[in-house]
């Protein structure tokens, strides 16, 4: 098991790394000077010197490879940006100033990943739960209405993008109705109710349309597993329904579901862009976009291998649930 | 195994497990299929039936319906089924289970999928303890379970009831599906091709644990099987089964020995002798096995059976019934008339040789 760990550990770090190299290098195959970006409001004083000195004032004016090798060290122990007197200090983990506004990257973060944590992990409580017994009590009443409606919403559901959903909500339980205010975020750690009521609105609509993927999944799966072997020996043994259903027959169903929600999970908290965008929310996804459109290299960084570290992370944490539900699998 | 008497199950004093003109039909899109169709035998405790047939002949149905294992939904099931004395057929599912694993168990073919992957042997079989003894704490199940698995022959129970089911070869598996199966001592056990997984050696070994736990606990076992020589090696009674009805049903002497159907020396005919020549080609049977959704009209083999013109058009309008012969508990369900098949077979069938 713990060879298993281990492995699958450093497979995670090196992808990580070819991660980091590839988004740096691709930033640097676009053919645009940051520097001159930074220096383009103010056109009747963009001199090649004032170009130049913004380039040393970022770093840029050293070669790629150092550029890379300072970045990454800088998230590990800190480092200096620039050099000489517009040198700046830039603690652990330093993810570098935003060529935009020169604010530090770690704080546009740390400001924008509470939003989108915030998001995601409500709305997955919702998809999964809502989806998983969705799935299950229509696998169990197979042919009948309930089975038949749950189909069809799903399929609804699943077809929708939240562009249109998301919308269709507000109008109807903000706008029109006036149920709910329109949802302003509050940090969880200011007023935990605020917070709370401000997602309702994007919990239900990510969580609601997510759960159709989820409950046409489980009803897959538990109908498979309804039909195995094992299931019929647990008949056999005289064991009631409950049982059957509920510790034999869904363990096994469960385990595809893991991995994928798991992944999904991972990829969703790299950034969901247009649910932020739809209810007014700056999360990460938005940021990320923003500063890919100005060429915000700092944050654009930042947030990639943000998503990467998120997606890896997920899938190590699959791979090893995976090996504590399916003992078939540890011995690999 | 060695039986005093010749008498057949049929003819039983009381008999544990009896079924009567049992009715398996499923309901589906292309049709009715009839997968089993008026089938009728009795096993006394202490006695092994051994149901004979090929892929689709109606024996694992039968194993089902005995369980109540069928979907309602799905499954037209009449006639009657009596275990111990209660009926079956009609049984409520609530009813039913608590006679499931109690009273009467079940050994399944592949115990790779039978068992569940996830969970360890002990803890699966303590659940089949624990469901029918209410109360029953989880160290006295897990116990109980060991007790199990030292009973059936496993090595070192105490350490390998812990142990996941696919962390044993296919023979110990099988151990394990059968402690299970006996944990409550039930009086009567199914056992569905219980060796067809296993390779030659292993399945003489369970076929052996199986006839020691009879002796054992006294329960009545039915054997379904294709193989004839698990069933000459274990049956005390035979039911040759063709099409979801039963042709020949006997002793295991009389049916082995002295068959009387078409189909039985065809099956028979088709084992290849070790005793013979071996550059002889093998003898199948030709022809397939009927669609249970349009079954022949008449008899159910008369496309595949030599004889079937020498019944003028019986054989093809009539349904043959299950006949008692001359031999007392041998019953046969063929239009041919009794001196005709023993000639038949002496002429033809017999001078073969067959090496069981």
């Amino acid at each position: 098991m713990l060879r298993f760990l281990v492995k699958k550990t450093l497979l995670a770090l090196s992808t990580l790394l070819a991660v980091s190299v590839i988004t740096f290098g691709m930033f640097f195959a676009v053919p645009n000077n940051p520097a001159e970006l930074m220096c383009g409001d103010s056109k009747n004083v963009c001199s090649p010197e004032r170009i130049e000195m913004i380039e040393r004032r970022m770093g840029l004016d050293k070669p790629i490879a150092t550029q890379y090798g300072d970045f990454m060290r800088g998230i590990f122990v800190g480092r200096t940006i620039g050099s000489g007197e517009t040198a700046r200090d830039c603690p652990a983990p330093c993810l570098g100033f935003s060529f935009r506004n020169d604010e530090p990257v770690s704080g546009i973060v740390g400001r924008t990943l509470p939003v989108t944590l915030s998001i995601v992990f409500g709305a997955a409580v919702v998809w999964l739960v809502l989806g998983l017994s969705i799935g299950m009590v229509s696998a169990l009443r197979r042919g009948t209405v309930f089975d038949k409606v749950a189909v069809g919403t799903s399929l609804v559901g699943a077809s929708m993008p939240i562009l249109l959903f998301g919308p269709l909500l507000l109008i109807g339980l903000v706008y029109e109705t006036g149920l709910l205010s329109y949802p302003r975020y509050t940090p969880i750690t200011e007023n935990p109710l605020a917070w709370a009521s401000a997602m309702i609105l994007p919990w239900f609509a990510l969580g609601f349309l997510n759960s159709a993927t989820y409950a046409r999944l489980a009803r897959a799966q538990m109908l498979e597993t309804l039909s195995e072997d094992f299931v019929r020996t647990a008949r056999a043994k005289g064991l009631p329904k409950i049982k059957v259903y509920g510790r034999h027959a869904l363990r096994a169903a469960i385990t595809p579901i893991i991995t994928i929600a798991g992944l999904d999970l991972g990829a969703y908290l790299g950034g969901t862009v247009i649910t932020e965008t739809v209810f007014g929310f700056t999360g990460l996804g938005r940021t990320a976009l923003n500063a890919a459109l100005n060429l915000d290299m700092p944050i654009v960084m930042a947030t990639v291998l943000l998503a990467a570290v998120f997606v890896v992370a997920a899938n190590v944490l699959v791979d090893l649930l995976y090996a504590v539900v399916d003992p078939r699998v540890r011995l690999g | 195994m060695e039986t005093a008497s010749t008498a057949s199950a049929t003819s039983g004093a009381n008999p544990y497990l009896r079924v009567q003109d049992l009715r398996v039909r499923f309901r589906t899109e292309d049709g009715v299929v009839r997968a089993v169709d008026g089938i009728s035998f009795a096993v006394e405790r202490g006695r092994t039936l051994g149901i004979v047939g090929e892929s689709g002949s109606g024996k694992s149905v039968t194993s089902m319906a005995v369980l109540g294992l069928h979907d309602p939904r799905r499954t037209e099931i009449s006639g009657k089924i009596q275990v111990g004395g209660r009926e079956i057929v009609g049984l409520a599912d609530s009813e039913c289970r608590k006679l499931r694993g109690r009273d009467m168990a079940m050994v399944f073919q592949d115990p790779l999928s039978a068992l569940h992957p996830y969970y360890p042997v002990g803890r699966q079989i303590a659940e089949a303890y624990q469901v029918h003894h209410r109360g029953v704490g989880r160290r006295t199940a897990r116990r109980r379970a060991i007790e199990m698995l030292d009973r059936v022959g496993i090595p070192q129970p105490a350490r390998r009831v812990d142990e996941y089911p696919h962390e044993f070869s296919g023979g110990m598996r099988q151990r394990v599906m059968i402690a299970m199966a006996l944990v409550n001592d039930p009086d009567l056990l199914v056992a569905d091709e219980p060796t067809t997984a296993l390779d030659v050696t292993v399945q003489a070994q369970i076929l052996d644990l199986l006839a020691d736990l009879q002796r054992e606990f006294n329960s009545a076992i039915v054997l379904i099987t294709h193989d004839l020589g698990v069933v000459s090696q274990v049956a005390d009674d035979v039911l040759v089964m063709y099409a979801g009805r039963a042709v020949e049903h006997g002793s295991v002497e009389q049916v082995l020995r002295r068959p009387q159907h078409p189909y039985t020396w065809g099956l028979l005919a088709s084992v290849p002798s070790l005793h013979g020549d071996a550059d002889a080609d093998l003898l199948p049977i030709a022809g397939n096995p009927p669609s249970l959704i349009n079954l022949p009209p008449g008899c159910a083999f008369h496309p595949r059976c030599r004889w079937a013109d020498e019944n003028g058009d019986r054989s093809r309008t009539e349904v043959p019934e299950l006949r008692p012969v001359t031999e007392a508990g041998h019953l046969v369900a063929c239009h041919l008339p009794e001196a005709e098949r023993q000639r038949r077979y002496a002429e033809e069938i017999a001078s073969v040789g067959v090496a069981l």
